[in-house]
């Protein structure tokens, strides 16, 4: 079943690149990855912490190394989240001139190691199968990219490139922590060794500033966020709502599986650094963003910014923060695909994502505004939609850490700081907002030529599913919690 | 049936609102009456509840984490709620079909009509509501209603940014309300009012954490009542259609926080700091609007004064510790003033949109029912016995009286002042000559604008009688100084008023020019100054500070090190898939080699 999820893009990809007409051999692939996740989630039981549908290969058993598959309500969400947006992406991705097979090829290939590294059980595959996605991507603003894409392609790849070899670092190390009897690269046997106390505290530390700052960097992390606007704005329209959406979560999906879990001392020790890093994405970026003077480079910082609150999630170390930062993980990627998706629809309309040049696009293409309106108001946490749950929850775990009536500590001031961010979010969201769709339509726009219909259903779908969390948000803490419990308890103690 | 009944009240306008904007969006007619058959069904079931005494509804749970935290959607239904469910619902009802003739030709007719009905589903939700956090919920939605409602005609450049200052100055107000929220929640373990009040001793174990606590709430409703310092949004608001101005911008939302204030009322009671801050900002908003709304000249900038200052009144009396007075006066101010915005909007549409008042006039012999209905509204803003305003703004005077003397001095100068800007009003724009081209050939509206401002001006008269209005609420007791304050309220009422006529009868032009009072005393000015020399500024220093060190300096130089490393740079030219691979499969054969061989 899990294995069929991964291949199924892999096969697509491979079918298309040998000659299949892309567009749609993609979009058939995208519908049976989305049908077979809702299937999944139909069988997931999810009433243990265990993993379900395990299924191990050994590879080496002398290297004790297994290809193992397993899903859990965590994975579960990202699983979704990743057909999702695959399935939007791909319907917005439209007629491609330039080698349109490689184009769809590429999409399906960054699907494809989302999807096996939130599923896989054994870290040598779950770092593996990102490195997969991540040269696609690159392919994708090398290639299809505007703007002056070799930089940003350059940029982005030796950014992550420094930060996946730093993560593998901190990987090896945690591996090597644990004592030669116990060695495993199996993240169920890490556990049962992290809850005998298998990793020592100064051990656990090192490795812990490692994966911050491995996983730190995949996830532009303040100050490691500079490649992510620019390799956004270069991206063509599918790519930025595939990594921003999808692969970003990578990092934050790592530290919530691994770090938290297995190096609970680590966490402690490193948890005022975080809270300033953090600041910095909501803070700091926030400010950045109200700056720009281009849809797409705001829309890339937004995203940066946003990270921030995830993190704030990560760093309450308790159920309601994890939970937020897991939920939280799901309502962006849905928000920021549908926003990078209307951009480039904008783009392919005007020619231009300048905010000076734009105007009064409501009147010219009204289902655009609708959305990008719709998801404007999800990415700024209006209520009903999901990116609020996440966030409310979010905000009552950070703010409780450690909390007492006599003074405000350093979470107390971290979550005062970060609801501060939700005004400074209002400010630039609602200045684009007004400066692409309203106001005095110009001239120049008015006459340009009528873009093809923007694609209903994948909207529709992201929408819903938004909704669905934002009114109902108890349904998916069910799910995650059980996967969060054990990181939250550990790091609790 | 009775379990369910508050669910209907709710959830009919979000079902209209959603069928018109999924289904019948390009049917505009069928569209507003959906809406209004939704607001209807919603009025008769809050009836029915008022009647009944169902007090416990079907609740469900929107977040669990028991122990620590339970949010669950569920509904307070007592008196304040029933009452307030009425009125929310009945001049919502009036304003939907008032909305039918003055937005019968709009464009977007079927947009409005679907925010009409989102704004009554978050509205009635806070109404409704039993604990912080579905209050927070549906404060938010209402913020975006008002925002989506206010950037109506969104191609004029003024509305736009109009609805931007309204929901970013909201936004201010609301962090502080959900600061406010988690730290009442840390200290009492809970969201729900009920709870809270329970556990209230926690809370006030602490003063100084009860006091911030409280003044952080009450910062909610500073923006959402657009309170001073954060009142600025709320004339600007007024680029919205007139019916969203009196329903959303007068009787309804901007009441909310007042409303807010009133269920907290345990909360604020608490701390007499907080009471003493609330007073004095009510007081203060009260006295600066109206000062303002003397040297207006927008017909709804002048009303939109009136309510900021009228709103001042009911933060006082929450501030004087009277959740009762506060409520009789925004009940009764929801009427009249729905009235006063509904009569605007008709002289608006006679004069194709115009609203200077210097280009209306002589218009009471035109437009006989709206004047006539106009002059009840005016009567009872101004508190003229025996009309609503009259007893409502007299509770308040007689609290101030006891408890504040210089509060008390400050709200009969307000009271002076409102007789004298609406009485202002009056004379220019519905006596002397006809100073325009639409004010000497205009008529008067059509019914369905009509029919609502005379159902309206029924309770703007009547609703103050102690009789009338005790069935509906606990009003607040006769002072023992009644007789010497209503003698002064009254007073400065008619001095006021005879001010006014006299400096304004027959005149062409304003005789009174004060530019400070004209220029809403610098405060936008100021805030325009404050935010480009502060946010913006900051904002353009940490953009430069992010593209030309953290990028350029960091990056780029660590790049164009490997760059000029030269060898490097033919291997991994971009779009070289074999570079790409080799330079991650490198990590993955590190990774091997270290697990596996070491």
């Amino acid at each position: 079943m899990l294995l069929f999820l991964i291949l199924c893009p892999i096969v697509a990809a491979i079918v298309i690149l040998a000659g299949a007409p892309a567009r749609i051999t993609a979009m058939c692939a995208a519908t049976i990855e989305l049908l077979a996740v809702i299937v999944l989630l139909v069988l997931f039981v999810g009433s243990s912490r265990n993993f379900e549908f395990v299924s191990s290969l050994p590879i080496n058993s002398d290297w004790r190394l297994n290809f193992t598959l397993g899903v859990d309500g965590l994975s579960l969400l990202m699983v979704m989240l990743t057909a999702l947006v695959l399935f939007a992406a791909i319907w917005f991705a439209g007629t491609i001139a330039n080698r349109p097979n490689a184009f769809y090829a590429c999409l399906l290939l960054i699907a494809a190691g989302a999807l096996g590294a939130f599923l896989s059980l054994d870290l040598f595959f779950f770092y593996a199968f990102h490195e997969l996605a991540l040269i696609p991507t690159f392919l994708l603003i090398g290639i299809w990219g505007s703007g002056n894409r070799y930089a940003a392609a350059w940029k982005i790849t030796i950014y992550l490139a420094t930060g996946s070899f730093i993560l593998l670092l901190g990987l090896i190390l945690l591996y090597r922590s644990v004592p030669e009897a116990a060695r495993t690269l199996d993240i169920r046997g890490l556990q049962t060794a992290a809850r005998a106390g298998a990793i020592a505290s100064g051990a656990q530390n090192n490795i812990f500033i490692l994966l911050l700052i491995g996983f730190g960097i995949l996830i532009s992390l303040f100050p490691f966020h500079s490649w992510a606007p620019e390799a956004y704005a270069s991206a063509p329209a599918p790519a930025a709502m595939l990594h921003a959406g999808v692969l970003k979560k990578f990092g934050l999906y790592g530290l919530l599986r691994v770090a938290l879990p297995l190096l609970p001392d680590g966490a402690q020790h490193w948890s005022t650094l975080l809270i300033v890093l953090l600041l910095g994405n909501i803070i700091y970026v926030g400010l950045v963003t109200i700056a720009q003077k281009r849809l797409d480079w705001l829309l890339g910082y937004s995203s940066v910014m946003h990270m921030g609150y995830v993190f704030l999630g990560l760093a309450a170390t308790n159920v309601i923060g994890t939970a937020g930062a897991a939920i939280l993980m799901f309502a962006h990627g849905l928000s920021i695909a549908l926003l990078f998706g209307i951009a480039g629809e904008v783009r392919r309309r005007t020619g231009t994502l300048v905010l000076g040049e734009l105007g009064g696009l409501a009147k010219v293409m009204p289902f655009a505004g609708l959305v990008f309106g719709i998801a404007t108001f999800a990415a700024i946490g209006l209520p009903g939609f999901a990116n609020f749950s996440a966030e409310i929850m979010v905000f009552f775990g950070a703010f409780s850490r450690g909390a007492d009536m006599q003074r405000f500590h350093m979470f107390q001031i971290a979550t005062l700081l970060a609801l501060w961010g939700v005004v400074i979010s209002a400010v630039y969201m609602l200045r684009a907002y007004r400066a692409v769709f309203m106001g005095p339509l110009r001239a120049t726009i008015a006459q340009s030529p009528l873009a093809t219909p923007i694609p209903r259903l994948p909207v529709v779908l992201l929408v819903g599913f938004s909704l669905w969390v934002g009114f109902f948000p108890q349904r998916f803490v069910k799910l995650v919690a059980p996967s969060l419990k054990p990181a939250a308890t550990l790091a609790q103690k | 049936m009775n379990t369910a009944l508050p669910w209907y009240i709710l959830l009919v306008p979000l079902i209209a609102s959603v069928v018109i904007l999924v289904l019948t969006r390009p049917w505009p007619t069928l569209s507003s009456y959906l809406s209004v058959a939704a607001v209807l069904i919603s009025f008769g079931c809050s009836c029915a509840l008022f009647a009944s005494t169902a007090n416990h509804s079907l609740q469900i749970p929107w977040l669990n984490f028991r122990p620590q935290l339970a949010v669950p959607i569920a509904f307070t239904l007592d008196q304040l709620s029933k009452t307030m469910l009425i009125v929310v619902t009945g001049v919502g009802a009036l304003i939907h079909i008032y909305s039918l003739g003055y937005m019968g030709s709009d464009a977007g007719k079927p947009r409005y009509f679907a925010s009409l009905s989102l704004f009554m589903f978050a509205m009635i939700g806070i109404v409704l509501a039993n604990n912080f956090v579905m209050m927070f919920i549906f404060w938010e939605l209402v913020g975006v209603c008002s925002y989506l409602l206010i950037g109506h005609w969104y191609e004029r450049d003024s509305a736009a940014a109009a609805a931007n200052k309204a929901f970013i100055t909201n936004r201010i107000g609301d962090f502080g309300f959900i600061l406010g929220i988690l730290m009442v929640w840390t200290a009492s373990g809970s969201v729900i009012f009920t709870e809270i009040a329970a556990a209230i001793g926690k809370l006030a174990a602490n003063p100084t954490f009860l006091t911030a606590a409280a003044l952080l709430v009450f910062c909610g409703a500073v923006g959402k009542s657009a309170q001073f310092p954060l009142h600025v949004w709320l004339p600007d608001a007024m680029e919205g259609p007139t019916p969203i101005s009196a329903l959303i911008h007068a009787a309804t939302m901007v009441a909310a926080g007042v409303y807010m204030l009133v269920r907290v009322g345990f909360l604020i009671q608490a701390s007499p700091v907080a009471l003493n801050v609330i007073t004095w900002i009510g007081t203060i908003t009260a006295v600066m609007a109206a000062l303002i709304a003397t040297q207006q000249d927008d017909i709804k900038r002048i009303l939109a004064y009136s309510t900021l200052s009228q709103l001042g009144y009911m933060v006082m009396a929450v501030g004087l510790a009277s959740g009762e007075a506060a409520m009789f006066h925004l009940f009764a101010h929801a009427f009249f003033k729905a009235l006063l915005f509904l009569g605007a909007g008709s002289i608006i549409f006679m004069l194709h949109h115009e609203q200077n008042i210097w280009k209306m006039g002589g218009l009471a012999g035109r437009m006989a029912i709206t004047f006539l209905t106009f002059a009840v509204g005016t009567l009872a803003l101004i508190g003229c016995p025996p009309f609503s305003g009259f007893w409502s703004k007299d509770a308040i005077l007689a609290l101030a009286y006891e408890r504040n003397v210089v509060v008390f001095a400050l709200a009969l100068f307000t009271a002076f002042l409102t007789a004298f800007y609406m009485l202002r009003l009056m004379t220019v724009v519905f006596f002397g000559k006809p100073r325009g081209d639409h004010a000497r050939t205009g008529f008067e509206s059509p019914w369905v604008m009509l029919v609502p401002l005379i159902v309206l001006a029924i309770p703007a008269a009547a609703a103050g009688f102690g009789f009338a209005a005790k069935n509906f609420l606990p009003i607040p007791a006769e002072s023992h100084n009644g007789i010497v304050v209503s003698a002064m309220a009254t007073g400065a009422m008619l001095l006021g008023s005879l001010v006014a006529i006299l400096l304004y009868r027959g005149r062409e032009s304003d005789p009174v020019n004060i530019p400070a009072l004209r220029r809403k005393l610098y405060i936008d000015a100021f805030y325009n100054w404050l935010i480009r020399h502060t946010q913006d500024a900051l904002a353009a220093l940490t953009a430069f500070f992010d593209r030309w060190i953290v990028d350029v300096g960091g990056v780029r130089g660590v790049a164009s090190g490997t760059w000029s490393a030269g060898a490097l740079l033919r291997l991994f030219q971009v779009g070289n898939l074999q570079a790409y691979a080799f330079l991650f499969g490198l990590g993955i054969v590190g990774l091997l080699y270290f697990t596996v061989f070491r």
